[in-house]
């Protein structure tokens, strides 16, 4: 009998879902809706310690309440919810290139710190990081990543100016990136005291300069913890890997069938094996053919294959957003992504085949998955 | 839950839409007791004491404005655009009607 678990959780737009199996993954037991009526844009996990949840919950009556569970979910505290830019935060460019207030609008992303449950990083619209060392109770801005020189000229992608992705290196010592639409990405070696953006080799037709040093509409960036050097990214359109902490990037698109789209993941014991779910274009947020198919590269990009088994292959015109696709740890890789559709689809076999969790949650903002002993 | 507290305060009572009422554990209309001037500003000052999860989801943190999508309604008038400090209407003092917090139809 499996004694291991796993425990999927699921951001949508009108509450959270908590889904849960054994390691075989074939009968799950579907918790929710948490916080019902609540858009909830993230939920996550500790490394640190799994009974350890944090949800960032939102409405665009009420704005923004930050949710703990001490108990992997079962029950939950609001805790703090003031995130106050540090100092007067200035301007960034609005869609029409004027100068446009930094305002909060909500948290989209929270990464818990890999050794202390009490200790997240906050990313938020308008694009700012925060962080707490309380468990949540209070959120101080980390401002060198908003006040970079370049910050004045970042603009808003389609949904918002927000920071997305936050990755912790789990060797080097206080490096991580951040990554933020429209603006690009971004490292710190110093526990976010300072950044520095990271996106020479990229190229974005959509602004005036294609390979400047800011203004790429990064999607969402990867790390496979063993090998933290190199990063995956799905950028508006291309699919892009760095082997240098992001010095460099090349595009490793190659034969995907379109290279617009918004997650990519690592496989949890394959550093170069990739999944990304490609997506017609800007315009058509809905798979090429109306076939959703994630498609894996066992080579580190470049090379990929279709993953169709299970997955609609007819009239499927819904979208996977940034943060809704996750792998497990346990060996048998599993993988899961979420859709608009309110689809939670499961893999146990490193994609090779998969089934729906659930059908009709509401649209999936995001999805983790905790792997547990 | 109407007429004047022990103190001699009046009860206030404030109605809150359902999903501020779920988050902060509330079955049906609060009751408030509310010293001095019966303002806006005093009963959300006394509802926010009473339940600080509420903070920052009616009005700004620290008492600031009100949020887009929040409104306030009394004795079937909009009280969204009255000053803060303002008294609120006699019959909402005195415990008879309710004070309304509201989410603007726009906002969900």
């Amino acid at each position: 009998m499996p004694v291991s678990g796993v425990r999927v959780l699921v951001g949508t737009r009108k509450g959270a879902f908590i889904l849960s199996a054994d390691g075989r993954r074939d009968q799950w037991e579907v918790s929710g809706p948490h916080f019902a009526g609540w858009e909830i844009y993230h939920v996550k996990g500790s490394p640190a310690d799994p009974d350890r949840l944090y949800a960032s919950q939102s409405s665009g009556w009420s704005g923004q309440v930050i949710q703990r569970s001490d108990d992997g979910g079962r029950s939950w505290e609001p805790v703090g919810n003031q995130f106050s830019y540090d100092g007067v935060p200035g301007t960034h460019q609005w869609y029409d290139g004027t100068p446009h207030p930094w305002e909060f609008a909500r948290v989209w992303h929270l990464e818990p710190s890999l050794d202390d449950p009490d200790t997240v990083w906050a990313g938020v619209e308008d694009a700012g990081l925060f962080r707490t060392a309380d468990g949540g109770q209070s959120w101080q801005e980390m401002p060198a990543l908003r006040t970079h020189d370049t910050g004045s000229s970042w603009q808003p992608g389609a949904g918002g100016m927000c920071l997305h992705t936050i990755l912790l290196d789990p060797v080097t010592p206080g490096r991580m990136y951040a990554a933020i639409s429209a603006a690009g990405a971004f490292r710190s070696d110093d526990d976010g005291q300072s950044w520095r953006p990271v996106n020479h080799g990229l190229q974005s037709e959509g602004i005036p300069d294609p390979d400047a040093e800011v203004g790429h509409c990064v999607h969402r960036l990867a790390m496979h913890p063993s090998r933290p050097g190199v990063l995956y990214m799905q950028k508006h359109w291309d699919v892009m890997r760095t082997d240098d902490c992001g010095e460099h990037w090349r595009e490793v698109s190659g034969n995907l069938p379109t290279d617009f789209g918004f997650p990519i993941d690592v496989h949890a014991h394959e550093p170069d094996t990739v999944y990304v779910v490609p997506i017609t274009s800007d315009a058509e947020h809905f798979p090429p053919e109306g076939k959703l198919r994630v498609y894996r590269s066992k080579t580190g990009g470049d090379d990929w294959e279709p993953l169709t088994r299970g997955l609609p292959q007819e009239h499927c015109y819904v979208n996977v957003l940034r943060d809704a696709m996750a792998v497990d740890s346990l060996e048998d890789c599993g993988v899961y992504f979420g859709t608009t559709g309110g689809q939670v689809y499961a893999s146990a076999d490193s994609g090779d085949s998969w089934a729906p969790i659930v059908r009709d949650l509401p649209a999936v903002l995001s999805v983790e998955v905790q792997t547990l002993s | 839950m109407t007429g004047p507290a022990g103190n001699g305060a009046a009860v206030i009572r404030v109605v809150l839409p359902a999903h501020l009422r779920s988050l902060a554990r509330i079955d049906g209309e609060v009751g408030l007791e509310v010293t001095g001037a019966v303002t806006q500003r005093s009963v959300l000052d006394a509802l926010e004491t009473r339940y600080p999860v509420l903070r920052g989801t009616i009005r700004d943190h620290d008492g600031g404005p009100r949020r887009a999508f929040i409104r306030f309604f009394a004795c079937e008038q909009d009280l969204s655009h009255e000053p803060a400090d303002a008294p609120l209407p006699g019959p909402v003092a005195r415990g008879a009607e309710p004070y309304l917090i509201v989410g603007a139809m726009a906002g969900g």
